[in-house]
Formats: structure tokens, C-alpha cells, sequence
């Protein structure tokens, strides 16, 4: 079966933030932020393997660090560590099925429950520590 | 596109308020593409999305094709995307969507019958995987209290789940069936925990070993959507976590 045939959503479905609240903000911001970690992590193997060229090899690449865009990616993998650090922990607490709130009867309008405000919070102060460590790591690297 | 004039009543009575509902149009067997067409309907306040599809198949297109049932969502027949979000028409005011236009297209990740009907083999098929009964040596009709007893408190840990109505609106809205055919899917796992969860069961050992795999319960990641969208409040998302405390040994 095709992707029509199933009428399935597909990725664009998937990274789609706009329906369901923040959570699904989370939800591809994990994502996002774990690709680019990923991909910081294969680039920061090349990067530490020039030390085999030897000190002017190491020193060369090590300044392309040392450029205004090389300030920037690295504050932004700061920015992606810190919120895929805090959202994890959010996220391994609720899939150990800490927070997510007790099973009850439900009552109109039915809000669930696995979706409270602690949760929220984490989502949000996530975002917030993530911003103000890439704010630091740019005051720092472009305060030099 | 078909434009068509709303019906007009007699001049006597107010003109009531009107929408363009738009119906996604599709048939598997001939059509490529999905087509929209449009409607103009008038509503009152109490108006569903399913009462302004059913006017369009009494006066203008009987030809749409839309499974419904019991109109008061508790048979889960009527799941449709309506303005792009899951939701039960018949459970749906229109005037609690605010919007003049209504577009209303068939579930996400359910193969289309044709036009808003879909088809839910692939969810009765895990729902049945995940043995949805009670399993128990005996029966309450061999025991000789002739019941299984259970406190309220026992009954409270589960009761919540026992609510679903199969309507597949929170596989429908899951990012993992998105992209995953074989996931097993917020509904399955959500009955899963309801009956792991209930003090008559003696099956949690062989339900969850059905769920432990590589399409099973860890492609879960706690986006929350299905409960989000849930119209009977069953909170898919809370059981699928709890569920896997059990595994994760957090919970006995």
C-alpha cells in the first residue's frame, strides 16, 4: 500500500506543530534538536580527528570555530543540548509514568490530565533555559 | 467545484446564519486526487457538522459518503478531520468552530472507503491484538460467589479507559501513525493498560509482552495529541505512560 493508498499523514503531518498545542511544539522541537545534536556529534569527530594533521592542522580548523558563524552554530548547539537535556527529563518522567496525573472518571469538557500544567511547565522552562544559555554562549563568544 | 444556493424558507422566519462547508470528495477506485466541494448551509446554534452534511445528502448531493450512526457520540462512526483537527461531527457545533467556512475531509491514517468514510480494519485488528477481555482462570459463572468483586478504588484505575468508543480520532491524530503502518496505535495501547489495570485480569504478563516490540508501545513519545482530541475523555496518552511503567518496573 502507498502512502495515499493508507491515507497516511505522512512527515509533514508528523512535524506538524500547529494543531495540538505545545506539546506538539515539544514534540518537534525534540526532534529537531536531537537531529542537529546528531549532527554536531559526526561534525565535532571530523572537527577532533584534524588533530592527526598535527598542531597547524588542529589550529586551522579550530578557527573556522573562531568565525561569526561558528558563533552562531555553536550558541544554537548550546540552545539544542539545554532544551533536549530538560525536555528529556520531562519527557522520561512522563513516559516512566511519573506526572502524568492519576486515571479518574472523566467530566465534561474533558481535559486530560496527562497534559497538566507541570508538564506545561517543563515544556516551557525548557524553552526558556535553552534561550537564555544560547544568550549567554553568544554574549560570550561574540564578547571576546 | 459545485457552488450551490442555500435552500430558502418561507420569508416569514429570520434568515438564519450560513457556512460553506466543503466536503473532500475522493473515491480510491477512479479519482487521483482528492477534490473539494462546497456547500452553503444554514445553521442555528445548535447545529452539528454532521446535521450539515446530512443536508447536503437530503437536498443537494446524495452521493457523499459518510458513516454515521447513533448522533450523540457513543457509537464512534462519525470520526472525520473537521477544519483540520479530529473530531466526531456529530459531537461538533458548528458554532463552536467560528468560522464560516467548515471543510471536513476523512480521517488521517485510515485507507479512504470513499468521500469521509474510511476504513477501521487496521484498528479493530489491534485492538483485538491486545486481548481487549478479561483474562482469568476461571469464569464468574463456575465461582461459587458468582462474581469477580471489586472495589470502587479497583474500579477507579480503570474505569476512565473503559470509555472508548473506537472511534479512531487519536490514531488519527497520533505522529507516529503518521509515519508508522504497523504502530500499534494510541487506542490499542490505551485498552491495553485498561485491562492490565483491572484487579479481575490475570493477563498483564502476556499483553505485555504482545505490546513490547519494536512497533509496539516504545514508538510512543508522549506528544499527547490523542488525548488532546479524545471526545470521551479516555486520555490515551496517560494509560500508554502508566502502561509502561509497568514495564519499566516503576509500577507493579
Amino acid at each position: 500500500m502507498t502512502n495515499q493508498d493508507e491515507h497516511k499523514e505522512g512527515i509533514g503531518g508528523m512535524i506538524n506543530p500547529r494543531r495540538y498545542g505545545i506539546e506538539r511544539v515539544a514534540y518537534l522541537l525534540m526532534r529537531l534538536s536531537g537531529l542537529g545534536l546528531l549532527a554536531y556529534f559526526i561534525g565535532h569527530i571530523y572537527e577532533t580527528s584534524s588533530i592527526l594533521k598535527g598542531q597547524i592542522g588542529w589550529n586551522e580548523f579550530l578557527e573556522l570555530t573562531q568565525t561569526n558563524e561558528g558563533h552562531i552554530i555553536l550558541a544554537i548547539v548550546i540552545a539544542m543540548c539545554v532544551f533536549h537535556t530538560v525536555n528529556g527529563i520531562r519527557v522520561m518522567l512522563g513516559q516512566g509514568g511519573v506526572g502524568v496525573g492519576k486515571p479518574a472518571r472523566p467530566d465534561y469538557p474533558y481535559i486530560p490530565a496527562s497534559q497538566n500544567v507541570r508538564h506545561k511547565m517543563g515544556i516551557y522552562s525548557a524553552i526558556i533555559l535553552a534561550a537564555i544559555a544560547m544568550m549567554y554562549g553568544l554574549a560570550v563568544m561574540f564578547g571576546e | 467545484m459545485a457552488q450551490i444556493p442555500i435552500i430558502t424558507e418561507a420569508s416569514t422566519t429570520p434568515s438564519p446564519k450560513v457556512i460553506t462547508l466543503r466536503i473532500a470528495r475522493y473515491n480510491p477506485q477512479h479519482d487521483s486526487n482528492k477534490k473539494f466541494m462546497e456547500f452553503n448551509i444554514p445553521y442555528e446554534r445548535w447545529t452539528t457538522v454532521l446535521e450539515a452534511i446530512l443536508e447536503v445528502k437530503k437536498y443537494f448531493d446524495h452521493s457523499v459518503a459518510v458513516r454515521y450512526s447513533c448522533r450523540q457520540a457513543t457509537c464512534g462512526s462519525c470520526g472525520m478531520i473537521i477544519n483540520g483537527k479530529p473530531r466526531l461531527a456529530c459531537f461538533t457545533k458548528i458554532s463552536e468552530l467560528n468560522s464560516n467556512v467548515v471543510t471536513v475531509e476523512p480521517m488521517n491514517n485510515f485507507p479512504v472507503i470513499r468521500d469521509l468514510a474510511v476504513k477501521f480494519e487496521r484498528l479493530f485488528n489491534t485492538h483485538h491484538k491486545v486481548k481487549p477481555y478479561l483474562i482469568h482462570d476461571d469464569s464468574e459463572i463456575t465461582t461459587d460467589s458468582k462474581e469477580f468483586l471489586q472495589s470502587p478504588k479497583e474500579l477507579e484505575k480503570y474505569i476512565q479507559f473503559s470509555n472508548c468508543i473506537k472511534c479512531g480520532l487519536c490514531n488519527s491524530a497520533c505522529p507516529t501513525m503518521a509515519t508508522d503502518s504497523l504502530f500499534v496505535g494510541p487506542q490499542a495501547l490505551a485498552q491495553a493498560y485498561r485491562y492490565v489495570a483491572d484487579s479481575r485480569d490475570k493477563g498483564k504478563d502476556t499483553r505485555l509482552k504482545i505490546i513490547d516490540e519494536s512497533h509496539g508501545i516504545w514508538r510512543c513519545h508522549f506528544a499527547g495529541s490523542c488525548s488532546q482530541v479524545c471526545p470521551k475523555g479516555v486520555d490515551p496518552a496517560m494509560g500508554i505512560q502508566l502502561l509502561r511503567g509497568y514495564m519499566l518496573g516503576f509500577r507493579s
